[in-house]
């Protein structure tokens, strides 16, 4: 019994990170106005530019090593998804075009790059079979030396690669970032009054633009935790699943705070995995538990919406395009 | 004077917004852009598979027109995609976002489904397709409303709220695939197979023949609504300015809500459609992105009825040639997704220089 928990709480967490990624992510990028509903598109492509970069080295030398395993596809994956935020940012920032619109192409074309390279790598390379990056998934799995002779303790919280460490640091970053910062505090002006900011002298283009892009590459992040250390290097096309929508969902439920991001992460990821560890459960009430995290999402939404607490709404100009001479 | 003029910087470019904008320089921005993305999806093709682009969107063209079955394959999804897309139209003309056709569609086939698969054989085929249809349109309905009533009283984020709503759906489909299929197996068999009961009659002697003829009736019944009708004229103006109805008498609220039941209605439809008259059954992947992609079609629209005919005729053409290419080439058919993806980018973005008018410094100079 003892052994299914702990064995829980590290599936749990293991589901977290990639949900953590996203979320904040979507957070800094939403505290500067912009609804960027590309985040799922942009985990993918974070996954497959990082699976990209990874099959090009593991594939061009003999013998890899672990460090180039790891800081090549890191690299190509921060690239891939900045990429992608960037024409998010072009179009809704300087072109000032429809979020939500350019959110969801953007998600459309994320996710067709990712099953299409996943789908077709390998034929480029006149291979066969389903890619699978051994070397590189080992070397992002690489856990601290000592977690495994610390017991179960070890096992459950000390198990994971580097970049799950990494999100709950960036997590924390973001959140001293964001309240502690003067350029958080301008952030955050930017989100809920543009043209006030404006008049304060801060550059609004420019603090969009950089939001949406970090936001990206950071998001970008969980999709290469997840193929690299989740499933060990290997791509499946649509594996990704929702995760991305999910993480969209926790920026809500965390009401956009970063370090409440850390704790629903865990609470959904925990929630997305539970009707597994629950003995004796029929196929369609799996099913049931498996829609809590949207339904839980939809409370929150709903009751934060009627207590109507100033410091718990969403940024005031959220989805909307600031346009200067527009009075 | 003019010491004081020159201190003065100007930038180097300023925008400002233009209302005046000639509808055919408006059109030929947009085909601009279209052939633009042509010639980057090109490049994009030629880049990863070194074959002619003209080659290419030949085979696009085979495979939406190559045959007759394939000619009305298209003609079918054509005409679900732009039934989505004329139930999301009214809402977005409001600014109301919903996000959730995707779910309020799949609560819809689902319904019908469910009237199929508990009636059997036990009622006459008519009565039994009445049925689920009004199953369908009213729990498209109770997707759609539920949204609207919060965010009429309360303001409640209707885009994200309608986004969850749609992995709800999609987890009560699974949910009743579970219980109605015995095996444990999450695929659900076409149902009523032998006495074809519940499903709609073919008509021209087309198998999806009415549901062409009803998404039709329904586009034109639509532009009528939202061009000639108090309401749709209600709609239009709550989409410009919400202070401005409820300055002019506009009961907003009503209109939120009445507005998001057409839509979610209409949904409703297409599930019904799609179950009683395409698949014959339900899945999880029965909208198969289609809210979303509606959404897209809606915009390039720009809420036209009579216009998305083209553009979700277009989008389609894509996605099914873009399902040839993959099919002779041995690629994955994703590469639609990607095409979609480059277009839509570069007609959304044409709108800018549609709606907004760049004045470069030295022009300005020579005006005055």
């Amino acid at each position: 019994m003892v052994k299914t928990i702990f064995a829980f709480i590290n599936a749990a967490i293991i589901q977290a990170i990639p949900l953590l990624y996203g979320a904040t992510g979507e957070i800094i990028t939403e505290k500067s106005g912009n609804l960027n509903l590309g985040i799922p598109g942009i985990m993918y492509m974070g996954g497959i530019s990082g699976i990209i970069g990874g099959y090009l080295y593991e594939h061009s030398v003999a013998n890899p090593s672990a460090i180039l395993c790891v800081l090549i596809p890191l690299c190509a994956s921060l690239l891939g998804s900045t990429f992608l935020a960037l024409i998010y940012s072009f179009l809704t920032i300087t072109l000032r075009v429809n979020q939500n619109v350019t959110g969801l192409a953007l998600t459309t074309f994320g996710i067709g790059i990712g099953n299409f390279f996943g789908g077709s790598l390998l034929k480029f390379f006149g291979e066969t079979g389903s890619i699978s990056l051994i070397e590189t998934g080992k070397a992002f799995k690489k856990s601290l030396p000592f977690a495994h002779k610390l017991g179960i303790i070890g096992d459950t919280f000390l198990s994971f690669g580097f970049l799950a460490y990494l999100a709950i640091i960036i997590a924390v970053v973001a959140s001293i970032f964001l309240n502690k910062t003067r350029a958080g505090l301008n952030l955050r002006a930017v989100g809920e009054n543009p043209a006030t900011a404006d008049a304060a002298g801060i550059n609004v283009t420019k603090y969009k633009y950089l939001s949406t892009l970090i936001g990206g590459a950071i998001a970008g992040l969980g999709g290469l935790y997840f193929v690299m250390d989740y499933t060990g290097g290997a791509w499946t096309n649509n594996g990704f699943g929702d995760r991305g929508w999910l993480a969209v969902a926790i920026v809500i439920f965390a009401i956009w705070r970063p370090a409440m991001a850390i704790l629903s992460s865990f609470l959904f990821g925990g929630l997305y995995i539970l009707s597994i560890y629950i003995p004796g459960l029929s196929g369609s009430t799996k099913e049931l538990i498996n829609m809590l995290p949207y339904v839980v999402t939809i409370l929150v939404l709903v009751i934060i919406s009627m207590r109507k607490k100033r410091e718990n709404q969403p940024p005031a100009h959220l989805g909307l395009s600031y346009f200067r001479e527009e009075r | 004077m003019t010491n004081n003029e020159k201190h003065i910087k100007e930038p180097f470019m300023h925008i400002t917004k233009r209302t005046d904008i000639k509808p055919y320089i408006a059109w030929l921005i947009r085909l601009i852009a279209i052939v633009a993305a042509l010639i980057v999806s090109a490049l994009v093709i030629v880049s990863i598979t070194d074959y002619n682009p003209f080659e290419v969107y030949l085979k696009m063209i085979e495979g939406n027109f190559g045959s007759e079955r394939k000619f009305f394959i298209m003609l079918q999804n054509t005409a679900m995609l732009l039934c989505v897309s004329l139930a999301v139209t009214p809402a977005f003309k409001m600014k109301f976002w919903n996000l959730g056709a995707e779910g309020q569609v799949l609560v819809g086939g689902l319904a019908s489904a469910a009237c199929m698969f508990y009636a059997k054989d036990s009622l006459p085929s008519w009565l039994l397709i009445l049925i689920m249809l009004f199953a369908s349109v009213l729990s498209g309905i109770i997707w759609g409303v539920l949204p609207a009533v919060f965010k009429a009283v309360w303001r409640t984020n209707e885009s994200l709220f309608t986004l969850m709503m749609n992995y709800v759906a999609i987890q009560l489909v699974s949910f009743f695939i579970m219980v109605w299929v015995p095996n444990g197996s999450s695929v659900m068999g076409v149902i009523n197979q032998k006495s074809e009961n519940g499903w709609l009659p073919p008509v021209f002697g087309q198998k999806y023949g009415l549901n062409i003829l009803i998404v039709a009736i329904l586009t034109v019944v639509m532009y009528i609504y939202l061009h000639y009708s108090k309401q749709g004229y209600e709609i239009s103006v709550v989409g410009e300015s919400e202070n401005t109805a409820r300055y002019v008498g506009i009961n907003v609220k009503k209109v939120i809500i009445r507005t998001m039941v057409i839509s979610g209605a209409i949904c409703g439809l297409t599930g019904f459609l799609l179950v009683s008259g395409t698949n014959h059954t339900v899945s999880k992947e029965l909208a198969g992105g289609m809210g979303f992609t509606a959404i897209m079609v809606s915009w390039l629209a720009k809420f036209e009825p009579i216009m998305m005919i083209f553009t979700s005729m277009f989008i389609v053409f894509l996605q099914k040639g873009a399902g040839e290419i993959a099919m002779t080439l041995g690629l994955n058919e994703s590469v639609s997704d990607i095409l979609t993806g480059i277009l839509i980018f570069f007609i959304i973005g044409s709108e800018f220089f549609i709606n907004y008018k760049i004045n470069f410094r030295s022009a300005q100079k020579e005006a005055e």
